[in-house]
């Protein structure tokens, strides 16, 4: 407990931070994702490209790779300048999004094709059809994988702390300096996780109730 | 209403509409029917544009079909469409169903469109289960509830694509019902059909397919009492065998 309360400024200091690129992430990875999975069932074949080429290259790439184009390459660009933070959570966005995609693709095949029929032969556009029909229900059937890859966006903040972010997996090398015993910081630190995980479990759960659609 | 001329379809090597000529009057019910295969569901799909055509002209109330896109969306808006699955919005109530297309796309506020939409379901026989789900209905309850969902757009034509195929025997007839309301007030209608029994009563005019072209063109009495062609008289004698 000495290990939590001698240093709450650094834990604080910590989860918010974890928090931030997790929150910041996801909010990209989940918005980007849609749009990547929309593009990929789309008519146009250029958009459809696009997005089979983008989801087969950047999930094919280790994610401490991505961080290092991010975190080194973009400075070199000459754009405006961005903190690390930021930079961290962009490359976390932009990564996991692959997973989005994939994870909403496989909820688009769940609805009936005469569904999107139908909504077409009302007068509905493409994003219309996929507004008011496909999406909703795709992210209705797709609740336990998406919060799965919600879980792992949490764990892939940890990459950060290679970067001069200072979130949850970089406490273990601060408290270090503090003295403090390393095995037990890590205890504490996977702790911390599992309750965070535990959250998003239950907030889960909520939703599959939620949102049960009857076939 | 409704104008085909020359109208080709291929899937691949298959050439499943040959040269389709097709004139649908104002307030005419038309019934398209033909052995499996024929080319009947794929030409009433082929009016709104859900089958693009391989060439030839549609014709809807004097307006070319366009491409793909905002002005296909706003004339299929005109067109209704009743499929052999219901294809029902599976996530929301019978009336979110009904009143998606009028909120949406016609922009009527929420409770003018709730109010026509009752009226449209308490038409059809299933008023009381507006805040039900789909699932929660029966076939014949759900296909009255698509029928209402496509009268919700005040189309000037109504597609029916084998309407009763998959429903129930007993269900049959209660969506029939609702069909032969909908001709007799004077409704433009195609329907892809197997139900002899609705040609009779409802149709104006029977057109039979066979092999992507239509063979015959007449009145449901004249074909049925007399049909003028070999392959609808040997059509007519495998159903009246069973």
């Amino acid at each position: 407990m000495n290990i939590i309360f001698d240093n709450l400024d650094l834990w604080g200091l910590a989860l918010w931070n974890t928090l931030v690129l997790f929150i910041g992430g996801a909010v990209i990875a989940v918005f980007l994702g849609t749009v990547l999975g929309v593009m990929r069932v789309s008519s146009v074949p250029a958009a459809r490209a696009i997005g089979t080429a983008y989801v087969n290259l950047v999930r094919n790439t280790p994610l401490t790779l991505v961080f290092f184009i991010f975190v080194f390459g973009y400075p070199s660009l000459g754009l405006p300048r961005l903190d690390y933070t930021a930079l961290a959570i962009t490359a976390i966005g932009l990564y996991a999004a692959t997973y989005v995609t994939e994870v909403l693709r496989s909820g688009f095949n769940t609805i009936p094709v005469g569904q999107a029929e139908a909504a077409r032969a009302l007068g509905m556009t493409f994003g219309q059809v996929m507004g008011h029909v496909v999406l909703p229900q795709a992210f209705r059937s797709v609740v336990p994988p998406l919060i799965s890859a919600l879980i792992a966006i949490l764990k892939m903040t940890t990459i950060a702390a290679g970067f001069s972010v200072l979130e949850l997996g970089a406490v273990r090398a601060n408290l270090s300096e503090r003295g403090e015993n390393a095995l037990g910081v890590l205890l504490w630190v996977a702790l911390v996780f599992v309750l965070l995980v535990a959250i998003m479990s239950l907030a889960q759960r909520s939703l599959e109730k939620k949102w049960k659609i009857i076939r | 209403m409704v104008s085909l001329k020359g109208v080709n379809k291929h899937f691949g090597p298959l050439h499943v509409l040959k040269d389709v000529d097709l004139e649908v009057d104002e307030g005419q019910v038309v019934v398209l029917i033909g052995p499996s295969g024929s080319g009947k569901s794929t030409l009433c799909r082929t009016v709104n544009r859900l089958e693009a055509v391989s060439s030839g002209t549609i014709r809807v109330d004097g307006q070319v079909l366009p491409q793909e896109g905002r002005e296909l969306a706003a004339l299929r808006a005109q067109v209704g469409m009743v499929f052999q699955s219901f294809n029902l919005f599976s996530h929301m109530t019978v009336l979110e169903n009904v009143t998606l297309g009028p909120t949406r796309l016609k922009r009527i506020s929420k409770a003018e469109a709730e109010n026509q939409a009752l009226t449209l379901l308490e038409r059809v026989g299933v008023g009381q289960q507006a805040h039900k789900l789909p699932a929660q209905l029966s076939g014949g309850q759900q296909q009255r509830v698509a029928i209402a969902r496509a009268l919700a757009m005040d189309p000037k034509v109504m597609l029916f694509d084998e309407p009763t195929s998959a429903l129930d025997p007993e269900m049959i007839n209660e969506v029939l019902e609702v069909m032969i309301e909908l001709a007799k007030e004077g409704m433009t209608m195609i329907v892809v059909t197997h139900e002899m029994g609705f040609a009779r009563k409802a149709a104006d005019r029977v057109v039979f397919m066979a092999d992507g072209e239509i063979i015959e063109d007449q009145t449901p009495q004249g074909f049925f009492t007399n049909p003028t062609s070999e392959r609808a008289r040997d059509f007519l004698s495998k159903l009246i065998t069973h």
